[in-house]
């Protein structure tokens, strides 16, 4: 019974509770105990089982009065360590923010939790959301459930991608039906591509980023991590909202994402750009794209070839303009008013102590980086012209949606990696990013579809951009394209391959 | 009136700009909605946003935007319907978020004006560079234990507006006129209360020295901080002296900020320019750029009230003022409204200025009271003047009778009736007056018939004693000069 509940989608979860099949307490031990049993993994860097023990509870009590609050009542879920929650600890993966507990909840949780969400715990990820690998936490990294069947990586253990990484691989490994994610260049789309699993990014604007520890403000959106387009699609709409204390969210009425799903792609214009290709991708990541493109087609899309010319210039856009607001945001780390402090002799040093000690490698090469590109007589050459690069890549995708519904590409240019493998150069990990960062900067919706395996037997996704704030015709595609993969996740023994 | 410092190699002039930080008066913070208010203790109005706590957002308060825009149109300056926030990121342990949200590029007023009132009543205009929002910063307590320094938050994030003159300030005086004028406009339009003993306003103060005659500016020193119209006029002269002597000594003004030591009065170096702040600033990705439209400026526009200059002009025109007195009048809303009661409808106004002025600004002067907390109303002023008119009281007995007033709040007719103070202007008992004093003055009549007419005054103020002040001095002259001459 325990097992059959933590195999569950959110949607059938939901028709279960519903049905009286179960209880939210006992949904809620089964993930609790499945966390537990796989704590190998690493997905988790806070468990709250108690906490979620008492929510599934009043859950029940919800549901045995006729109150529920909608789909999400009584659904397990995991929180990525980014989003502030009330009384538990919150750290960004960082040990400047290790046993800081935030006296406020942030939107997204809070529209979780009103919604009746259960939160099994804080999820871990890339320090301050930094890395596509979950290799940069502070508290270690998380393991994708994954293992590959051959090749140079057979039985290494692999990353879950980052940053999102103890989300995704809480995902797939069962130990939630659904989590939170952050996507800022890409850390809920690589790390759903890396892990077999439903990742999507909203339009920016579409969740409040209030008491989501800010990395790059222009860029950082919430978004749903499921096993399913369904499930991405319910979960969304908990999450989504205009916020008055966020000036940059939109102020929009959500549509009903989930009612929008089953009318199928006939008839949708499918764009393919030309320029989603990198440098050494495998064969085989072209050759799934090729068989998306056909699914859809199949299914009655019509698949048009397009261009986005600027597409070769966003990653260094990206590492500019990302950095750049990281910089400033994460100045606040100063040891004066809460997490770390480690003293000095003056204030200065006591600066450099704490945020030495702090922050680890990647931040602070990021901290750096956007320093530098901020700075008087730098500023015009990289941050100003990354801005005005910004704009052209935002008007391909303009350009290109006047004649496609939806956009096509692979995810990431390769499958999950081994945890030894990139961890030294920088660059190449952030060539993970090469798919993902376009949409990011356009704010553009995507969401990425287990599509395939490697030869290797690795998950690989395809990644589908719309239009700004067409989450609907994006959830449309995404579950045409599901069906036609039918992908299924397997069933992971809890601390085995 | 110019302001030359005389060096060993020639005359030197100074050439000053004012970047004056203005409190706007809002009951809440520019970004928070914690409280302003002044005198609470420390760290009691301070939200989640103030204190930069992780994943918090700031939102722009509405009304602080009304306030800088009133306060650009009350400038006469440009207003830029499109502005930007941007970050200014420094270090400091009172600036929780490691950068405080300003305007740098895009600021929301543009060019204005400020039109000095000098004290030859000759006005000098005074440009204006810019207006622009920013936040606060917290405040540091170095002084409450010997180890540790304390921050109080109450401070961040209260709004502010800095507004940044043209170099175009050439003296101390010019320099603390611009202040208080400056300071006038904005308590008229109720923008900010000026208030500098509790650092509503105050200056950063770019100063440096030129030879008479050249036009080019030399290197500049930037005064910061300075918190009165007196510490201002005086880091001033010490800076501009400092300069001139080390420019005739060979040596060269650096750029660099300084601070104002007002007890030892000196100014000292805080930091050279190779150790200024590299501040980074970026368009804020927290806030939206503020795009303000014209009917949006319209109607505030159409709210202002009538500022200082248009008062004055209306002074000179309407009540035929001096440049000197309309402009004393107007420094302050309350003073204008207090004068225009006391000339109500039709009276004297010259008289009711120099009333003004002279009479009431002396006695609250002397009492350390606002015009609002004046014992006597303008209203009881008015009646003063109405009892001169018609001769109830000369003068004379009219400023025994106000001085009574600032003691008592009485009505002026209340006072003059209780002590008989009414003039006295039956012919009959002046005539016995005077007739009494001539029969008691033999010696001066003789003198005054003798040629000495210059006596005459003695006589009128024999008379005058004699009727204890009461008597209209007009009839007193005439009647004396009739019984002399008999």
């Amino acid at each position: 019974m325990t097992n059959d509940l933590t195999h569950l989608t959110i949607a059938s979860a939901r028709d279960g509770l519903d049905a009286g099949d179960f209880s939210s307490v006992e949904l809620t031990a089964a993930h609790s105990a499945a966390i537990e049993k796989s704590r190998d993994l690493n997905a988790f860097i806070t468990e709250t089982p108690e906490l979620a023990q008492a929510a599934a509870a009043a859950s029940d009590a919800r549901r045995a009065n006729g109150a529920a609050l909608g789909a999400m009542d009584g659904i397990p879920i995991a929180m990525k360590d980014l989003f502030c929650t009330e009384g538990v600890q919150s750290t960004a993966g960082s040990h400047i923010l290790e046993g800081f507990v935030p006296q406020y909840e942030s939107t997204v949780s809070r529209n979780l939790k009103e919604a009746g969400a259960v939160t099994l715990g804080k999820a871990n990820m890339d320090e301050f959301a930094m890395g596509s690998a979950t290799l940069t936490s502070y508290f270690g990294n998380t393991i994708n459930p994954w293992k590959a069947s051959s090749g140079p990586n057979a039985g290494k253990d692999l990353v879950p991608g980052g940053s999102s990484g103890g989300s995704s691989t809480a995902i797939s490994a069962r130990l939630a039906l659904g989590a939170t994610g952050t996507d800022t260049g890409g850390s809920i789309r690589q790390p759903a591509s890396f892990t077999g699993t439903v990742g999507m990014k909203p339009t920016y604007g579409r969740c409040s980023r209030w008491g989501i520890v800010a990395f790059a403000s222009s860029l950082d959106q919430a978004g749903p991590m499921t096993r399913t387009v369904r499930d991405a699609a319910i979960m969304l709409g908990a999450m989504a909202g205009h916020d008055p204390m966020d000036s940059t969210s939109t102020p929009m009425d959500v549509p009903d994402f989930e009612s929008g799903l089953g009318k199928g792609v006939k008839g949708l214009r499918v764009g393919v750009p030309a320029e989603y290709t990198a440098d050494g991708m495998p064969e085989e990541i072209t050759a799934l794209w090729q068989q998306g493109a056909d699914w859809l087609k199949d299914q009655g899309a019509e698949i048009v070839e397009v261009s986005l010319p600027h597409t070769k210039y966003a990653l260094p856009t990206y590492y500019i303009v990302a950095p750049a607001e990281a910089s400033s945001n994460l100045a606040r780390y100063d040891g004066v008013r809460y997490g770390l402090r480690v003293d000095g002799d003056s204030l200065d040093e006591m600066y450099m102590n704490t945020r030495a000690e702090g922050f680890g490698d990647e931040v602070q090469r990021r901290v750096m980086i956007g320093t530098y590109v901020l700075s008087a007589g730098y500023y015009d050459a990289y941050y100003v012209k990354a801005q005005k690069v910004r704009t052209r890549i935002a008007g391909d995708f303009t350009s290109a949606f006047e004649n496609v519904d939806v956009l096509l590409a692979p995810t990431a240019p390769s499958p999950a990696f081994a945890i030894d493998e990139k961890f030294d150069d920088p660059i190449a990990m952030y060539l993970n990013d090469i798919f993902t960062v376009p949409a990011s900067l356009a704010g553009l919706p995507a969401i990425s579809v287990p599509a395939g395996l490697t030869s290797d037997g690795l998950p690989l996704g395809l990644q589908l951009i719309s239009p700004a704030f067409d989450e609907v015709t994006l959830f449309r595609a995404a579950e045409a394209l599901e069906q036609a993969a039918g992908f299924e996740l397997p069933i992971f023994g809890p601390g085995e391959g | 009136m110019s302001y030359i410092i005389q060096g060993d190699t020639g005359d030197w002039e100074v050439v000053i700009g004012l970047e004056v930080h203005a409190q706007i008066s809002s009951a809440s913070k520019l970004f928070s909605g914690s409280s302003t208010e002044f005198g609470a203790e420390p760290n009691t109005q301070v939200s989640l946003v103030d204190a930069a706590m992780p994943g918090m957002l700031p939102v722009l308060n509405a009304f602080c935007v009304e306030q800088a825009v009133k306060t650009g149109l009350g400038l006469k300056a440009q207003i830029n319907l499109h502005s930007v926030f941007a970050r200014k990121n420094y270090f400091y342990a009172d600036l929780p978020q490691s950068y405080q949200i300003s305007q740098f590029e895009l600021p929301i007023v543009g060019k204005g004006v400020v039109v000095l009132d000098m004290p030859d009543g000759t006005t000098r205009d005074i440009g204006i560079e810019r207006l622009h929002m920013e936040q606060d910063a917290g405040k540091s307590m170095h002084d409450q234990d010997p180890r540790r320094s304390f921050i109080d938050l109450n401070r961040s994030g209260v709004a502010l507006m800095e507004i940044v003159s043209d170099p175009d300030l050439r003296s101390p005086e010019e320099a603390g006129i611009y202040v208080r004028k400056l300071r006038s406009i904005l308590r008229y339009l109720e923008t900010c209360d000026g208030n500098m003993e509790q650092g509503s306003m105050r200056a950063d103060v770019n100063v440096s020295v030129r030879k008479v005659g050249t036009d080019d500016l030399n290197t500049r020193c930037e005064i910061k901080n300075v918190n009165s119209v007196r510490f201002i006029m005086q880091s001033i002269e010490i800076e501009s002296q400092r300069q001139v002597e080390l420019w005739e000594s060979g040596g060269e003004v650096v750029q660099e900020t300084r601070l104002f030591d007002p007890a030892k009065g000196e100014t000292r170096s805080m930091r050279s320019k190779e150790f200024a702040h590299d501040y980074r600033y970026f368009p804020d990705p927290d806030l939206l750029p503020l795009n303000l439209t014209q009917d949006y400026v319209d109607d505030i526009a159409a709210t202002l009230p009538e500022l200082p200059d248009e008062k004055k002009e209306r002074y000179m025109s309407d009540f035929g003022l001096s440049a000197y007195d309309a402009g004393v009048l107007v420094v302050d809303r309350e003073t204008g409204t207090y004068y225009e009661a006391v000339v109500g409808k039709g009276r004297d106004a010259k008289l009711a200025a120099n009333w003004v002025i002279t009479n009431l600004f002396g006695a609250l002067n002397a009492k350390s009271l606002s015009i609002e907390e004046s014992p006597v109303s303008a209203d009881q002023l008015g009646q003063l003047l109405d009892l001169m008119a018609d001769d109830t009281i000369n003068g004379r007995i009219a400023k025994d009778v106000f001085e009574d007033m600032i003691e008592t709040s009485k009505d002026p007719a209340v006072i003059v009736e209780e002590k008989g103070l009414k003039q006295v202007t039956d012919t009959g008992a002046i005539e016995a007056a005077i007739d009494d004093v001539i029969a008691n003055s033999p010696d001066q009549v003789a003198q005054f018939r003798g040629g000495n007419e210059k006596i005459a005054g003695w006589f009128v103020g024999q008379v005058m004693k004699a009727t204890q002040g009461k008597a209209n001095p007009g009839m007193v002259n005439k009647l004396l000069k009739e019984k002399l001459s008999d």
